[in-house]
Parts: structure tokens; sequence; C-alpha cells
């Protein structure tokens, strides 16, 4: 098993790789770059190269890639063309309020959706079954965006409840109730956003089981309804839901772009969009390359997890 | 068709979701002919409630939004539909080319499909957007060349079984090109496979749409698309809630009424997946 | 001969209907079968795949899905009438009283628990047994179905087993509760040629060990031979002939029961003597035919085969075959045939 790991290790790192080159081409390609940032039209042609050098941007383009690669590396991810902020001191702010609002929304989706997925499961095509099915079927289809008017709408405008811009009121920076007040209504949209397609997995993993051979024996061992389900499905359907559970990884960085935007949330999100809408490419590359290696990191953790759990490969390798 | 007859005589939600949509797709079509401007200006009637000469009332400018919805709708059903079309010629592609082919060129295409699919498509589309001009032909494409992945992965399987086939193998020992037997043979025995992949796509591409242009990235004034209806309707939400309850609810329906259609197709083609039972 | 060997009948059941319905269409997979099962004796249920042996075994269990319907007008195990029974009375008859034994040995076990988990909690649901009295039993079950180092073996996962020990490990479950009667369910058909003569001498050796009585499924008459004491042919959801194995070997009276011995590869006999298929396809169930559902593949059918289910013609004590013309009459139309 650790062979088969350390081959999995091995079959990302390049892939990794190839990400940074696609974003570094699609960087340099880009109708508009940092030198443009930093000079403008009436500077010299010896001012601008005097700063293309002293950026490094005089060297071959594979020295440029091998240098923003290193900086990559030791957290330096540039600066921002528009607020000439550091990215990296940007995103250390950013990043942890989007984790505060997704990593609770998620858990606690992911925790409903197994429960009601195994619920609706285990009564295939009973009025229970129905209910949470039909459920899905409409959460599905539901823009995540609109949810959230609706709630704005509610809550905010009509019943007057609750705040619904950023994350605390002006002057009550340390104020916990004020901050759970903002926390509402863009955790609800998340926990029904992430809600219907995860309910549909866990949903038709839980009938892949009843189907399974061993429910019946189990059945003919006089096991009861409740015996198969807790001692033997909801196992076997915990298998996929827990290595799953590593591909929600990205979520983290990427999970809430648009309910942030809404909701005026400072996390990743607005930043993002401001940023494609400014063109500011530092920042939108880094996130590219971020949220790219989260997803393999969360692939490669998903399939280490499956072989933790999994007896039948557990042993082996 | 018994079996789709029978699993729409038990799902009434089906039914209602896919004759709303043919109504909308229908609207779509003729609207053009149709008495109404979704751009005329009326500075009397302006914020007006549903009536009988305004169906869904007039937005902030006094446009008739009934019209404005149905053109909106024009929009997102075309960007959807090109955009499926795209997907699904690539995905095709794709999949039978590294299916029928192997070896290097099948290492080659699933690594690519592999690290396509683990950019999130939120940043992947709304990062080419920046690179094409603004514009409807942008949308399409951006939205077409990012989705084809789970198509592609999906026909390769297929091609891969089918080129054990006896007609296959048969046409490639007669020495028929690649061409024409991906084009002759393996193309017709996946349509199944397509045809339900179109519905999904369909739906996936409506949503990417909307959210695109919810968040101004997407369709750009003057031209309108239901997310973008939804876009403006956020400023006047407070007073006019309606305008934002319309294009949200179409979008659910339409989306809904595709997957639901590709639900009914996958019974068509393959019956046994309702008929479960052995013996 | 019915009263006489029902007194000492493990399972009766007289009548037995199975329906599937499906989206408004119904198909019928046992028609009306009346069998029983007696004290100590192998009975083999004999048919190819859709003639509903397997459905007929799993009706009276009880193990059919919410789609199926079961009617019958007796299903008696031992003093029981099964079918009267609530759910969680019968849930207690099986795998204690009554155990089963699968096709499939490789699906039958989750593979996500241990072989000994299987036999425990079996174990612990029906002799309430603690953990470790539980632990040491299933060593035991496991050693006298022939599984060496069991303590070892106990603690291994299904996919560590080849084929034969997990049929093994599960012959091993049905024996834990020393049922009265055991139903094997085409028992070796997924295994080896080799392991299959095994597994079978095993059932055989159970059975005379623990004098139980087996039912065995199979479709194929020839395993059956030297094992069943009785044996009862199927097709189309009714049993076309039942008999002692001598009588259907040695004087079967069913021109199906005939056609399905014509088709057993014989090799002691060395002949050159081709083996027949039987031509043409299983009738189908959704529409079963009015009258006999053998009819159109049988070579002595007649008009009159159409009309209604022909009533048993009985031969002896224990043997009756379901069919409108008797045994002279069929070997006279086969005289006039040749």
């Amino acid at each position: 098993m650790a062979k088969y790991i350390l081959k999995r290790i091995l079959t990302a790192i390049p892939m990794v790789l190839f990400i940074t080159i696609l974003c570094f081409t699609l960087m340099h390609f880009a109708p508009y770059d940092a030198i443009d940032a930093m000079t403008n039209p009436r500077m010299s042609q010896e001012t601008i190269n005097l700063i293309k050098a002293k950026y490094g941007f005089d060297q071959p383009l594979f020295i440029q890639y091998i240098r923003w690669l290193d900086g990559l590396m030791n957290g330096n991810y540039g600066y921002s063309i528009v607020t000439k902020q550091s990215i990296a001191a940007d995103l250390s702010v950013r990043i942890p309020n989007t984790i505060k609002l997704v990593l609770p929304a998620y858990f606690t989706a992911y925790s409903l959706a197994v429960v009601l997925g195994l619920l609706a499961g285990s009564r295939k095509n009973r009025a229970t079954d129905k209910l949470i099915d039909g459920f899905s079927s409409v959460g599905i289809a539901v823009p995540s965006f609109w949810f959230s008017m609706l709630l704005i709408f509610v809550f905010g405008y009509k019943l007057k409840l609750l705040p619904f811009v950023g994350m605390n009121s002006v002057g009550m920076e340390s104020s916990v109730v004020d901050f759970l007040r903002h926390y509402i209504m863009p955790f609800a949209t998340l926990v029904f956003t992430f809600l219907p397609a995860n309910i549909k997995f866990v949903r038709s993993s839980t009938l892949t089981q009843y189907s399974e051979d061993y429910v019946l024996v189990q059945q003919a061992f006089g096991a009861s309804r409740r015996e198969i389900m807790f001692k033997h499905v909801s196992k076997n359907v915990l298998l996929p839901v827990v290595t799953r559970l590593g591909m929600a990884l990205p979520l983290l960085v990427t999970g809430a772009i648009i309910t942030e935007t809404v909701f005026g949330w400072p996390g990743v999100g607005p930043y993002f969009i401001k940023a494609i809408q400014g063109l500011d490419y530092p920042i939108v590359m880094i996130i590219l390359v971020l949220s790219a290696t989260l997803v393999i990191i969360g692939n490669l953790l998903s399939d280490i997890l499956y072989c933790l759990i999994d007896p039948r490969i557990r042993e082996m390798g | 068709m018994d079996s789709v007859l029978l699993v729409l005589k038990h799902d009434k939600a089906a039914v209602i979701s896919l004759i709303i949509l043919a109504v909308v797709i229908l609207l779509a079509l003729i609207a053009p002919f149709l008495p109404m401007d979704p751009n005329a200006t009326d500075v009397i009637n302006r914020l007006k409630s549903p009536s009988i000469s305004y169906f869904f009332g007039t937005d902030e400018v006094g446009r008739d939004y009934f019209a404005r919805v149905i053109y909106g709708g024009r929009v997102s059903l075309l960007v959807g539909f090109l955009a499926m079309l795209t997907s699904l010629t690539i995905g095709v592609a794709v999949g039978t080319i590294s299916g029928f082919c192997g070896g290097i060129i099948d290492t080659v295409l699933m690594r690519i499909v592999d690290i396509l699919h683990s950019i999130p498509w939120m940043i992947l589309v709304t990062v080419v957007s920046i690179f094409l001009k603004p514009g409807i032909q942008s949308i399409i494409l951006v939205i077409g060349l990012f989705t084809w992945m789970e198509i592609a992965r999906l026909v390769r399987a297929e091609t891969l079984s089918l080129k054990e086939r006896e007609f296959v193998l048969y046409a490639k020992f007669s020495g028929v090109s690649v061409f024409h037997i991906i084009l002759r043979h393996i193309i017709p025995s996946v349509f199944p496979t397509i045809i339900v992949s179109a519905t999904t796509s369909m739906a996936d591409a409506i949503m990417t749409e909307s959210s695109l242009s919810f968040l101004g990235v997407g369709i750009q004034q003057p031209m309108s698309s239901w997310g973008s209806l939804l876009q403006d309707a956020q400023g006047t939400m407070q007073n006019n809630f309606f305008m934002a309850l319309i294009p949200g609810l179409l979008i659910i329906i339409t989306i809904f009424g595709f997957n639901k259609l590709g639900n009914l197709l996958r019974v068509y083609v393959e019956p046994k997946v309702m008929n479960d039972e052995k013996e | 001969m019915e009263e006489n060997n029902k007194n000492h009948a493990v399972l009766s059941a007289r009548n037995v209907h199975t329906t599937f319905h499906t989206h408004g269409r119904s198909v019928q997979a046992v028609r009306g079968v009346s069998f029983h099962v007696e004290h100590k004796e192998i009975l083999a249920v004999v048919g190819e795949s859709g003639s509903g042996k397997s459905v007929l075994m799993k009706s009276i269990m009880g193990l059919m899905p919410d789609n199926a319907e079961v009617v019958a007008d007796e299903t008696r195990f031992q003093e029981q009438e099964l079918s009267i029974m609530t759910p969680e009375q019968l849930r207690k008859i099986r795998g204690k009283e009554i155990a089963m034994v699968f096709q499939d040995p490789m699906t039958a076990l989750n593979p996500l628990r241990t072989i000994g988990y299987h036999l425990v909690e079996v174990l612990k649901r029906h002799r309430k047994m603690n953990g470790k009295e539980a632990q040491k039993e299933a060593i035991e079950v496991l050693k006298q179905v022939g599984i060496s180092s069991p303590e070892k073996r106990l603690m291994q996962y299904p996919h560590e087993f080849s084929g034969g020990m997990r049929q093994r490990a599960l012959i091993a479950m049905a024996l834990c509760c020393k049922p009265k009667l055991l139903i094997a369910d085409e028992p070796t058909t997924a295994l080896d040629v080799t392991i299959q003569a095994q597994i079978l001498e095993l059932l055989k050796k159970i059975q005379e060990e623990n004098g139980m009585s087996v039912v065995l499924i199979t479709h194929d008459l020839g395993v059956v031979a030297s094992l069943s004491h009785r044996i009862c042919v199927m097709y189309g959801g009714l049993i076309m002939e039942e008999g002692l194995t001598d009588e259907i070997f040695y004087a079967p009276k069913h021109p199906y029961t005939k056609a399905l011995l014509r088709a057993i590869p014989r090799p002691q006999s060395g002949s050159r003597e081709r083996l027949e298929s039987i031509p043409g396809m299983a009738p189908s169930l959704a529409s079963p035919p009015p009258g006999c559902p053998f009819a159109e593949r049988c070579k002595f059918a007649r008009e009159t085969c159409n009309e209604g289910i022909p009533q048993y013609r009985v031969y002896s004590d224990t043997q009756r075959a379901m069919c409108i013309f008797s045994d002279e009459e069929l070997s006279a139309m086969e005289k006039e045939v040749q």
C-alpha cells in the first residue's frame, strides 16, 4: 500500500507542475501585464527597461518561470497590479474568512446528507424517499445566488432580522453576536448549496449497497432491518462517503465564490471576482494554481483515505 | 417507450416541468414574431405590477418585464444549447479517439482530461473569459471548451468495450480507416450515451451561464439572460421582489426539466434501469 | 401418498403462487406449486434459470422484495404455519430453524466485515451467546466445515478467502444454529468443477451428521444424482415431475424430464451418443401459455396440451408427472415417430 501511495504522490507532482506552466503561459500571453501596470506611456524606453530588469522581466521566459515558481514555493505570490498589495498578505486574511464560512457549512451539509441519504436509500420509493429525493432534485436546480436573494429578501428586507452585508457591522468587529448574525444567511445558503448533490451521492451509494447479495443473505439469516442498516449497509456506505471528503478540500478556497460575493463576505470570492473584472492577472493566476493544487492534493487524500479504510486494499502492496 | 410512459405516470413533477419547459422553449423560439419589445422604454409605466397588458409588470425604466424574461430565456437557452453542442463535439471526439486509438494518444488525452478536471470550473471559465472579447460567443466557447471532460470519459469507456465487438473488428481488418470506423460504427453505437449526456450538459451550461452573468462576467448589456436579469433585480429587490422571483423560478424549472428529461431518456435507452428484479 | 408423508414432513407447501408487480405489469414466477420436504432427506429442486425454483424457496422464507405477491394455501414448517407469522416471528426462524446458502459466495458476504463477524452475529442473534462464547462456537463450526486454522481465518476478510472457502464459511454460518432445514440455492454454480464436488460432499456430510433436511436448488440434474433422495423438476413456474431420485433417473415420465436427462453428459457410458439440447426457449412468465408450459418445445405436444394446465398423473406413492399423456401413450407416440 505504501508503494501505491508513493506512486500516487509521484504522479501528482508532474500534474501540479504542468498546471503552474499552464498558468504562467496564460499570464505571459495575457493582453496586459505587470509591466504595463508599473509603467506609463510617458516613460522613456530606458526607464521601462530598468523596471523590467528590476523585476526580472528581461530574462528568458524559462528563467522567469523558474523564478516565479521559486517565489510560489517560498510564499512570495507577487503583487496585485491594481492595488500593488502583496497577494500573499491579502490571501492570508481572505482564506481564513472563507474557511470560517465553508468548513462548518460543508460539515453540516455533509452530515445532513449522510443521514438523509441513508434514510432515503433504505426506504426506496416510499414517501420518505420521494420527499428527500424530490428535495435534492429541485435543490440541484436552484442557483445558489437566487437562494441567497430569497433569504436576503425575507430575513433582510421584510423581517429586518438579519444583516446581509459583510462579516461585521462597523465598530462591532469584536462582537461575537454581531458576527453570528452576519454568519447565518451565508452559512444557510452554503449548506443549501452543498446539500442536494451530496444527498444524491449518499442515496445512490445506499441503493447500491441494498442491492448487494450480502443484504439478502443477512435477511436470510434473520437480521432485522435495523441490524442490516447499522451493522452492514451504513458501514459500507461510509467508505465512499469518507473518501469523498478529500475531494472537498479545494472548496475551502473556492467553495463560496458566488455566496461570498452576494453577501459581501470578505473572503476569496469577492477578491477573485474583483481581480477578474480588473484584469488583475497575478491574483487570478495564484488562485488558479492554488485551487488546482488543492484539487490534486484532495484527490490524493481521497485515495489515501480509501487505502486506509478499505480492508481489500489495506493489506495489498 | 412503454417504460417511459410508465415512469411519467408516476412522476407528476416531471410531467409538469417538461410541459413548462416546452412552453418556455416555444416562447423563446417565436419571441421575435410576438408583439413585444424587451428594450422599449416607457417612462410613464415604470415599475408597474403585473397586469393584463404587462404579464410580469415593468422594470424601473418601464420595459415590459415579460418580454425581457422571454428574451432573456432566448439568450440563456441559446447559450446552453450551443455550449452543449461544443462540449459534446469535443467530448465525443476526444472520447472516441482516446478509446479507439489507445496507447500514447490515450494517455496524453486522458492526462489533459485529468488536469482540466482538477481546476474548479468557476475558476477556469472566468480565467479564460478574460482572454476573450466579452460577448455571447465567448461565453458559449468558454463553457463549451471546459465542460467536455465528463462526456469524454463516458464515451471513452464505451468505446473501449465497443472496440472489441465483431463489427468493429471486422471493419478494422478489412482496412477501413480509423476515421470511418469512428464515424460509422463507434459514434452511432454510443449515441444513446451522447443523448443522455446532452441533457445534463445543457442543464449545467445554463447554470454556469446564469452564475457568470449574475457575477457580471457573463452576458453583458444591452443583451440580457436570466442570470443578468437577476443581477439587475438584485438592486431593486427590496421593492420589486417579483422581478427577482421570475427569472430564478424559470432557471430552476428549466434545469429541473432538462435533468428529468435526461432520466427519461436513460430509461428509454436502457429500460433495464427500471426492471431490476431477477428471475 | 400425500397424507402419509406430510405427517413427518419438515416443510410442506400447498399451491404457492408468486407474482411480481412492476409498473403495472405482472410476472407470474411461481404458478401453483405444492411440495414437501421430509425429515433428514435431501430434496433436489431442478430447473432451468427462470423456472421459478429459487423464487419458490425465497417466497416461502419471506425473502421476496416488496413488489412480489406471495399467495399459498399452506406453508407449514414443522408445526407452524409460516404465512400467518408476523415478519418479526418469521425473522426469528430464518437462520435459526431454516438456513439458506446462496449461489455466489463471492458476493454473499459483506466485504467490509470479517468472516468471524458474520458468524458471531448469527450466534449472538439466535443463540443469545455473548462475544466470547460466540467466538469459541464460531471456531468449532469452521472446523466442522473443513476450514483449517479457524482461529486465524476468523479474523480475515472475505477477499482473503477463495470461492470454495467462502462457500464453506457460508455453510458454517448456516450451521451455526443447527437448523432443521437447509436450503442451498445453486451452491456450486459459481465454483470451479473440482471445488463443486468438495462442497457437495460437505453438504452430504453435514446433512448426515446433523440430521437436517436439505433442499438443493440446481439447474444441473447431473450434480444431484448421487446426492439427493428425491427430485422435483420445475419448469415455467410449475413442478413438472416429482419422484425418488431413482424414479426420475431410471423411469422418468414427463417429456421435459426425459429431455433434461438426455442433456446430461455421461462419461461412463463412453458412447458416441450425442448430447441433446432442448430446442426453443423457456416461456415468458409475463404472459404464460394457458396450458402446459412445455408444450411449445415438446415433440409430443398436441392441440389439447394448450387447453389448461394439466392434472398430475400419479405413477407411484412417490412419483407424479404433469402431463396429459400417460407414460404408455408417450412411448407409443415415440415409436410412431421413429
